[in-house]
């Protein structure tokens, strides 16, 4: 039992995955869909900034900069002359040189942030976003400004999969969701995980340990980037194209709302969270223009009713019961 | 094994280690003493890396590692626990330790393995086994007493086999009977892990009883070295410490 921690989540994983697949087929709705494939891409996004706020204690106010560089690598790649409708390489290749791109620029943006520490990480974090949100929309001939880059650019098959079919869209934003949250699953279950959590806790007894802690700080930062960049990627295939609002400020607080809305101490808090400010978000809108009101309301009741976001109060719930249960049995 | 040379510290324009010179012999258990301020913490912090020097050289094994980095200094084999208990709240005893055991053995870059499947877990059941926190052992750290979490603290140093052991106020904040457990606990880890033990204390029965050799500090400066007898004999320190109005040793957590 104890020894089957990775085939037992990759089986979770590969259930998850039926049962979006059979949503998919059984429910065919394209608002339903449509609020599962973007559940898919933030839960990727806010799962990696959850590495950072949740785990590490480290809480960065910048993180759509790795969304937004992953959006515009991949946009541009597809847009440019090397990619034709028959390139059958090309979009797994624009997937990996958007992540190379983004880690990248989050080792070089990491390895200043964490020199400071606590609200000053954040808001450097905050000024390199908004850096990075002033070139996109000064470099106008690259990146369109702040038209976004527009015209589209062609999706061809790979492997079989063509990702213009709204259905194949679906199962490879869920494909990929699931592979990510298994690879942070298991990165913050490993002896690496749990050095984070020490630095959460108390960094300066992590360092009489003989723990490097900027080292650690700083190989998280780059992950936590690099993982944000492929919900970017997934979000520029969504709409064909890639915007500077992605790289605004208020973009960062989108998966630090789901991280409340959700919570940080349950592993899939997050994803929860994503769900349900997706939901909020389309079944709000469609109803009225006060969208702002009605999350702000939400996030009141989770932060004053709950004390803490939905995932960890039933992980609570669970966990009480167990306990009063484990004592009737002893 | 470790000499201290000449050692010197100030913030700002208060003088914390005033041309300190002390040297411990391989395998000693020795005590600093001193009243509030004296700087016995001052010179752990210098001696482990919390500090640096603003002058002198601090040997150890020959090597000088004054200005290295606690990270460093921790993996040539100084380790040290603190006056208030440092641990990790969220994590359970057995969880910290096996942590430490990694840290120590080098596995903590692992991402790709699982930490509960680590063999680092037998480890760590030996050094709970030693240091008496079996019953806790699956306990959050923040919920531990106090007195737990202070021994846990001296695990987390153990975990690294240090030969140089440095434990602030071992027993701050505990009643009678509890210090006495706690220093005998010290002493039994001492002899059983041939290291080297330097612990600064505020209770003179306790020092006077276990310390092979104590070291008196005030106003850092070192004002005497000796034995138990030697040191309780000595008039300096009878009149800047043993014979000021009885300090009161506790020292709140």
């Amino acid at each position: 039992m104890r020894r089957s921690g990775p085939i037992r989540d990759m089986i979770f994983g590969l259930g998850v995955f039926v049962l979006l697949a059979l949503l998919y087929v059984l429910v065919d709705d394209a608002f339903v869909h449509d609020i599962i494939i973007k559940t898919c891409i933030f839960s990727i996004f806010a799962l990696s900034l959850n590495l950072l706020i949740g785990y590490l204690g480290l809480v960065a106010f910048g993180h759509a900069a790795f969304f937004a560089a992953g959006a515009y690598v991949f946009g541009l790649f597809m847009q440019s002359e090397y990619v034709g409708p028959d390139s059958a390489w090309a979009i797994p290749f624009g997937v990996l040189l958007a992540m190379v791109g983004s880690a990248v620029l989050a080792a070089a943006i990491g390895a200043i942030c964490i020199r400071a520490k606590a609200i000053y990480f954040s808001f450097l974090t905050l000024a390199f976003q908004m850096i990075l949100y002033s070139a996109i929309l000064a470099a106008v001939p690259i990146t369109g400004g702040d038209q976004g880059l527009m015209g589209g650019f062609p999706k061809p098959v790979f492997l079989g999969i063509d990702l213009a079919e709204a259905s194949h869209m679906y199962m490879f934003c869920a494909a990929l969701a699931i592979i990510a949250a298994l690879i942070m699953r298991q990165v913050v279950e490993s002896p690496f995980g749990y050095v984070l959590r020490m630095l959460r806790d108390n960094p300066d007894r992590a360092a009489f340990l003989g723990l490097k802690v900027k080292l650690y700080q700083w190989i998280t930062f780059v992950l936590a980037g690099t993982l944000a960049s492929l919900a970017g990627v997934l979000q520029s295939l969504l709409d064909i194209g890639a915007f500077p609002e992605w790289a605004f400020w208020a973009k960062s607080a989108e998966p630090l709302f789901m991280i409340l809305l959700g919570g940080m101490q349950t592993f899939l808090g997050p994803v929860l969270g994503a769900f349900i400010f997706e939901v909020l978000n389309a079944v709000v809108t469609a109803h009225t223009r006060y969208y702002g009101l009605v999350l702000g309301a939400v996030i009141l009741f989770f932060a004053l009713g709950l004390r803490r976001g939905l995932g960890d109060y039933i992980w609570q719930l669970v966990s009480d019961r167990r306990e009063a249960s484990g004592r009737a049995d002893a | 094994m470790l000499r201290l040379e000449n050692v010197a510290k100030a913030f700002g324009g208060v003088i914390a280690t005033d041309d300190v010179s002390l040297a411990f012999a391989p395998g000693s258990l020795s005590a600093i003493i001193g009243p509030n301020g004296a700087g016995k913490t001052t010179i752990f912090n210098l001696i482990s890396g919390k500090l640096r020097p603003d002058s002198g050289r601090i040997l150890f094994d020959g090597e000088n590692i004054a200005g290295l980095d606690e990270t460093e200094i921790v993996r040539r084999g100084i380790g040290r626990a603190f006056q208030v208990a440092s641990i990790f709240p969220s994590l359970t005893v057995e969880e910290s330790l096996m942590a430490a055991v990694q840290s120590h053995r080098r596995q903590t870059l692992r991402m790709a393995e699982r930490f509960r499947h680590s063999n680092a877990r037998q480890r760590a059941g030996e050094i709970i086994d030693m240091t008496g926190l079996g019953a806790v052992a699956r306990d959050l750290s923040a919920n531990l007493s106090h007195g737990d979490q202070k021994l846990l603290d001296i695990a987390l140093a153990l975990a690294l086999e240090p030969r140089l052991l440095l434990l602030d106020e071992p027993t701050a904040g505990m009643g009678p009977e509890e210090r006495w457990q706690m220093i005998e606990r010290v002493r039994a880890l001492w002899q059983a892990e041939h290291m080297t033990l330097v612990f600064i204390e505020h209770d003179m029965d306790i020092v006077f009883e276990i310390a092979q050799s104590i070291r008196v500090l005030c106003y850092g400066a070192v004002l005497a070295e000796g034995t138990a007898e030697e040191i309780r004999a000595n008039p300096d320190v009878i009149e800047a410490y043993l014979g000021a109005p009885a300090e009161d040793a506790e020292v709140a957590p």
